[in-house]
């Protein structure tokens, strides 16, 4: 393992552990409200760690909903994944396959925008496991100390931090959108697909970032194709 | 919580792990079609855009977060600043403007 490689991973990691430490602590303190213990709640974001499928999760134990129902659920909201991994492996340094199968486990949107933007061609394994290693300490550690606590942030900084993560997102977007305008027609394009999913409810969130990251990315590169043919 | 709790824990483990696993390890060494690595490579960048929107206007009850909290962070990374001073900036500017309210 490239030890320079994973310092620099845990350090573009970091904004994602800050992100998480609210989101985390919540869920903690969600849990408990649940009647779930300590060991319960933190297993969960040990062996699951996907916030929203978790949060999900809390809301269909406490409406009674079959167990089964919850574990399709959480197939569903997950399925975009199987898309940022295939554009992930993209960037990926080739390695064993065991090793890719141990930190595929690590993904997240958010370790996924984060290593999917880097500006290096090609991304290392040990870089990909100093992200996921500083996000997903946050969220297990913070899903315990929320449970332990029972209690959530003052509210002003629970509000003001529940901007993190997006403005994380913006923070990794805009650098590329500097003079790309190939950047920006993606971003707008399945933001807003996305919008209107949202607001048409047409499609649950999970099914409507993959439908709309989808067709924004085909559309562009058809448009981008026809401009090539062309000139 | 019974028994029925760390089954359904391992269920979740399961089907959150597979979307993440198979194209990672199924794909490594394989070539994918020109047209398709064009798509995945835009991905990300609309990726991010399904992330940002609308969601970041929805992060509080009150729109007004969503809407200052995003023009603070797009103003702050337009700037040139690097992601964790968009990410502590953003939440600055947040929590001055509840102390306003």
């Amino acid at each position: 393992m490239n030890e320079r490689e994973f310092s620099a991973g845990l350090k573009a990691g970091t904004s994602i552990a800050i992100g998480y430490f609210p989101i985390a602590l919540t869920f903690g303190l969600l849990a408990k409200t649940t009647g779930l213990s300590l060991l319960e709640a933190t297993a969960m974001s040990i062996f699951v760690f996907a916030g929203a499928s978790q949060y999900i999760a809390l809301s269909l134990i406490t409406a009674g909903v079959a167990p089964i129902v919850i574990v399709l659920n959480t197939f569903v909201v997950n399925i975009r994944h199987f898309l940022m991994t295939a554009a992930l492996n993209e960037k990926m340094v080739p390695d064993d396959r065991w090793k890719k199968a141990l930190y595929a486990f690590g993904i997240t949107d958010e370790t996924f925008s984060v290593l999917a933007t880097q500006k290096n061609n090609k991304i290392t394994t040990a870089f990909a496991v100093g992200v996921i290693t500083i996000s997903y300490g946050s969220w297990v550690v913070f899903t315990s100390v929320g449970h332990l606590i029972g209690a959530n942030l003052p509210h002003f900084l629970q509000a003001a931090m529940s901007i993190a993560l997006y403005a994380m997102f913006i923070g990794l977007l805009v650098p590329s959108m500097r003079g790309n305008r190939k950047v920006v027609s993606l971003a707008v394009i399945a933001g807003a697909i996305n919008s209107l999913f949202y607001f048409t409810s047409w499609l649950s969130t999970g099914w409507a970032i993959m439908v709309s990251t989808l067709a924004s990315a085909i559309f562009i590169e058809w448009i981008s194709r026809k401009g090539v043919k062309k000139s | 919580m019974s028994s029925w709790y760390w089954w359904m824990i391992l269920g979740m483990a399961i089907v959150t792990y597979i979307p993440r696993a198979i194209p990672l390890t199924f794909l490594e060494g394989r070539e994918l079609p020109e047209a398709v690595q064009n798509v995945l490579r835009n991905i990300p960048y609309a990726v991010l855009g399904a992330l940002i929107f609308p969601a970041v206007f929805f992060i509080q009850e009150n729109i007004w977060f969503g809407v200052i909290g995003a023009v603070a962070a797009f103003g702050i990374a337009i700037a040139g600043a690097n992601v964790m001073i968009v990410v502590l900036g953003s939440i600055a500017v947040l929590a001055i403007f509840s102390g306003f309210l």
